[in-house]
């Protein structure tokens, strides 16, 4: 009951936040929510380092963008699509990817992000390092139409609450318990009769759609698709994003993300311009140095501790 | 000029040589990450950082104190270090008993700290650093114009990954090491001092990039950002090379040099991602990379 | 219980029926002006135009007099990380939540379009200083675009002409692998082929190249007279030094395409010495650039780049057109800006075109050798003054916007 609560207050919140808080800013913290949540599903409830991950949040953006401009199909199907193109490429990433361990499955990701990369590069329909500019938004169902930042961030928040479900739902099945298996002692998992390598497998494309349906959102919030969503740097972040906020926490990754776009928007503005990357930087150490459990894992010890 | 299939002979053969070159240097900048990473198993993002140190303070030690290229080749590096084991004993070995990951985000923000530190002092356009006069010139090769600092890093490369190698797979410092990284509880009941081993393995692996640093600096632009730009290129050579393996990385940084000189030369465009297709490659035929041992 | 849920939920509804109500739009005509500078804080291009446009922006504010229409003229920068999606985040933010009227500053040409966009969107105007690219006023023209300095154009015009017409005919590119590369080397491509000669062969070079050996081998098996470099900034500075470790800089001419000043340097003078290059702008030129030269050297710390004059150059006819016109809508300004002749220590014999290029005298310079320079900042010698109509393409008649 205490978390029904819980979560409708932090429902009001995120309903009201646009009339306080600008609302393309708001879309953007929820886009990066959903991506670090669906990188978490891997790396928190299956053990699984993935250093990939900008390939699915790049790959939906990309078709997505590209359906948008060339197609004439509405948002909600081209989300669809870009969402199912970044599962298809979870899967054979993950077909490869599974059967590695530790760093290795790590390297694995890393390397094949890399040739999606120089892929995204090369291609001509993705305009090099100019990337898609000027996606239209669209209307929704041919009827509402997103250029409006309000309808989009509330077409947003509507995108992340079923993401975020989906990802809740998925941990606490009957799967989501075999990954914890597998994750906490691999070994007994197969003892047990479990394919290991498929549930793997299974959670890396349900984790890859999702990133990817970030993408296609976050495309259709900027009216924009590039090559920073594809690079290695933005693998490097979603992993920052998830340990700030909490690794294996359920909510960990939204805060996580919230705090670290919401630093980076308010570092890159005026004085504080030049010195971003020191700041963000002694952030990190501080972290590691001595919020390790990150956001939500801290504000936990702390209930534990006092009440 | 003898020509093959359309293409010049000689031509490539300056391809592979010069491919070979760039090896050699690749090889010396991922020694010092193949220890660190491949040993002691700290994901140090830093790695880069610190070799771009070690061509600002040689930089540096030049304008301010006079110091020449010769004895930066062995202050920077030893500086360095110094930096090095200040950072593994007062950051780094708080968190060894956590997951790796954790090393990994703690050596990324001490290296945005440090290029940004960098960056903010002196610019992001790069300064230049002389050839040494005694390295000035070059020598006329049959098919190419050799100059005689390459020809220098050759030698050095050889000369540095072959002592490196052989410290540590045939002394007994070296045994120490391998079994107090393999199994630090059993080497602790021997009575040595395993953290200190690691620290001073750290620090010496650090040491090795302020030195690349000082090789790099008169023929490439010494700017704060000359790390960031090679440091993932080095981790695919020692995961390729197969982790804790000395040899592989040096073999691995070598071949991968003339993989992508004659990348360069067919398909330049793709010549900074031909490595991580052959990552991909190496990686689902070898899972533990050419050279490593399978668990 | 269940009557807290309910009267949450209709706190959430009635919120959220609020929240719609409000409507997002921003009108940019409130008679305050407000400028964006978007930079690059702290990247390759930070020492081009990073923390230096904010201030010549600033000085420009401030020779202006710090207020118009009334009221202070108001200021805002930010990081643009070169990222296009990160640039048109804040350009957006800027104009539909800040009031901003007008974004300058603009290295990158991918930053510059995808702010170009936004701002053509909301019908503010872009102050584009810091990008080479000649699509802002050719394929991707809007009437909201102002581009100032340089373009692809005029370093080609500049640079390559007087080298083919001087009898080096054969070329060999190293280009950058993206578009402004690709641009580049298009146009001088087309200006040599124009002019009799021809070029040989090209190679293209990933961005942040660090090892330009295998590439300058292969210039040197070109045959070529000329060995042009169309890239920039730290990727020129490492190509210039590979060619000259390799021998090439004795048997070929070396051509940087596009050289700022802080690369400039950077190069070692004994090899970068000879070369010749087009600049918009160079501070050394005479008295009236030297004073507001040494003026911006004391704020920042070093001499302006032809970007950062451009920036003060380009605000101050903004600002200027605004107190002639008696208004911030962004088509009576731009109107008024066009109408106008810029004149300042930057903009030399200048026009405002209708489709937003500002034509202006080019500087055609050499680098000058170790023991021609006098200090740190002694780096060129001009050759000679290229007028801006030689400099520059014609206008095009699907971009003429008066």
């Amino acid at each position: 009951m205490n978390n029904m609560k819980l979560n409708l207050c932090l429902l009001a919140l995120a309903l009201l936040a646009p009339t306080l808080l600008y609302p393309v800013f708001l879309a953007k913290v929820l886009c990066f929510a959903l991506f670090a949540c669906a990188f978490n599903l891997l790396l928190g409830f299956a053990g699984l380092l993935s250093f990939g991950h900008a390939a699915f949040l790049g790959t939906g953006g990309y078709v997505t963008g590209y359906l948008m401009i060339h197609s004439g199909l509405t948002p909600e199907v081209a989300i669809l699509l870009g969402t199912i193109a970044g599962g298809l490429l979870g899967a054979i990433f993950g077909k490869l990817a599974v059967k590695r361990e530790g760093i290795y499955f790590a390297m694995v990701t890393l390397a094949l992000a890399q040739l999606i990369f120089f892929f995204y590069l090369q291609a001509p329909f993705t305009n090099g390092e100019d990337g898609l500019q000027g996606v239209p938004r669209g209307a929704l169902f041919g009827l509402i139409d997103l250029s409006d930042n309000m309808v989009m961030y509330y077409f947003v928040l509507v995108i992340f609450i079923a993401g975020y479900w989906l990802i809740n739902r998925t941990i606490h099945s009957p799967f989501g318990q075999v990954l914890k298996a597998i994750r906490e002692n691999e070994d007994r998992a197969t003892s047990l009769g479990y394919d290991v390598n498929h549930y793997k497998w299974l959670a890396f494309v349900i984790s890859a759609a999702l990133a990817a349906l970030a993408g296609s959102t976050k495309t259709l919030v900027f009216e924009l698709a590039s090559l920073t969503d594809v690079h290695w740097h933005m693998s490097g972040e979603v992993i920052l994003m998830t340990l700030v906020g909490g690794v294996g926490t359920i909510f960990g990754p939204v805060l996580g993300a919230g705090f670290i776009v919401t630093m980076q928007n308010y570092l890159s503005g005026g004085e504080m311009g030049n010195y971003i990357h020191i700041i963000m930087g002694a952030v990190f150490v501080i972290c590691v140095l001595s919020f390790r459990s990150g956001i939500v894992g801290q504000l936990m010890k702390f209930k534990r501790n006092n009440f | 000029m003898a020509t093959l299939f359309d293409i010049n002979l000689f031509a490539l053969f300056g391809q592979l040589l010069v491919g070979l070159i760039n090896g050699s240097f690749y090889a010396l900048l991922s020694l010092g990450l193949a220890i660190i990473f491949g040993l002691l198993k700290i994901i140090n993002f830093a790695q880069g950082a610190m070799y771009m140190l070690g061509a600002f303070i040689a930089l540096l030690a030049l304008k301010y104190m006079g110091i020449n290229y010769w004895f930066a080749l062995i202050l920077v590096p030893l500086t360095v270090g110094l930096i090095g084991i200040l950072m593994e004993r007062f950051l780094i070995r708080p968190i060894a008993n956590e997951d790796h990951l954790y090393s990994l985000l703690l050596t990324f923000g001490l290296a945005l700290i440090i290029q940004g530190v960098f960056t903010h002092a002196f610019g992001s356009s790069g300064l230049s650093y002389a050839v040494p006069d005694a390295l000035k010139g070059g020598t006329k090769l049959p098919f190419m114009y050799l100059p005689n600092y390459r020809a220098w890093i050759i030698i050095v490369s050889v000369l540095v990954c072959a002592g490196t190698w052989w410290m540590i797979e045939k002394t007994k410092l070296g045994a120490y090491l391998r079994a107090g990284t393999e199994n630090p509880q059993l080497m602790q009941a021997f009575g040595i001092n395993v953290p200190l081993i690691v620290t001073l393995t750290f620090g010496f692996g650090v040491a090795l990039a302020g030195f690349a640093g000082v090789m790099a600096a008169p023929i490439y632009s010494v700017s704060p950002d000359m790390g960031s730009n090679i440091l993932i290129t080095v981790f695919a050579i020692v995961v390729i090379g197969g982790m804790g393996s000395i040899g592989g990385a040096i073999i691995t940084g070598l071949g991968m040099g003339v993989v992508e000189g004659l990348t360069k030369y067919f398909y330049p465009e793709a010549s900074n991602t031909v490595i991580f297709l052959v990552m991909v490659i190496v990686l689902l035929l070898k899972p533990a990379g050419l050279f490593g041992k399978e668990a | 219980m269940k009557r807290t849920n309910t009267s949450v939920l209709s706190t959430v509804v009635s919120g959220a029926i609020a929240a719609t109500m409000i409507c997002s739009a921003q009108a940019a005509t409130d008679g305050q002006v407000k400028l964006g500078i978007l930079a690059d804080m702290g990247g390759t291009y930070a020492d081009i135009c990073g923390s230096g446009c904010v201030i010549a922006a600033e000085m420009a504010i401030e020779d202006f007099g710090g207020s118009v229409l009334g009221k202070p003229i108001e200021m805002v920068s930010a990081d643009s990380q070169l990222k296009p999606d990160v640039a048109s985040a804040i350009a957006r933010k800027w104009v539909e939540d800040e009031g901003v009227d007008t974004i300058g500053g603009l290295v990158s040409s991918a930053v510059s379009g995808a702010v170009s966009k936004v701002n053509a969107d909301s019908k503010n105007i872009t102050l584009i200083s810091g990008s080479a690219s000649n699509s802002f006023t050719t394929k991707a023209c809007n009437p909201y675009n102002v581009h100032w300095t340089y373009n692809v154009v005029a370093l080609a015009n500049g640079t390559v002409k007087p080298m083919v017409q001087a009898g080096k005919k054969k070329w060999f590119f190293i280009t950058a692998d993206y578009s402004f590369g690709h641009a580049l080397e298009g146009m001088a491509s087309k200006v040599i082929n124009e002019n009799g000669g021809e070029v040989l062969g090209n190679v293209r070079a990933p961005l942040g190249t660090t090892d330009f050996s295998s590439y300058i081998l292969q210039a040197q098996a070109s045959g070529a007279d000329v060995v042009a470099l169309a890239n920039a900034g730290n990727d020129t500075v490492n190509a210039l030094k590979a060619a000259a470790e390799f021998g090439l800089t004795e048997q070929m001419d070396v051509a940087g395409l596009l050289v700022f000043t802080p690369n400039a340097q950077a190069m070692d003078p004994a090899t970068a010495g000879g070369m010749r290059l087009t600049s918009g702008f160079y501070w050394d030129m005479d008295d009236e650039t030297r004073k507001w030269s040494k003026r911006f050297e004391q704020r920042h710390g070093a001499i302006p780049s032809m970007i950062h004059a451009g920036v003060y150059s380009v605000t101050t006819h903004y600002l200027n057109a605004v107190k002639t016109a008696g208004t911030d809508d962004s088509d009576i300004v731009m109107k008024t800006m066009k109408e106008t002749k810029p004149s300042d220590f930057f903009a030399r014999n200048a026009t405002l075109r209708p489709d937003g290029r500002m034509v202006h005298d080019m500087l055609y310079v050499e680098i000058k050798k170790k023991e021609e320079r006098k200090d740190k900042n002694d780096i060129y010698k001009i050759i000679k003054v290229i007028p801006g109509n030689e400099a520059y393409s014609p206008m095009l008649p699907q971009c003429n916007f008066s």
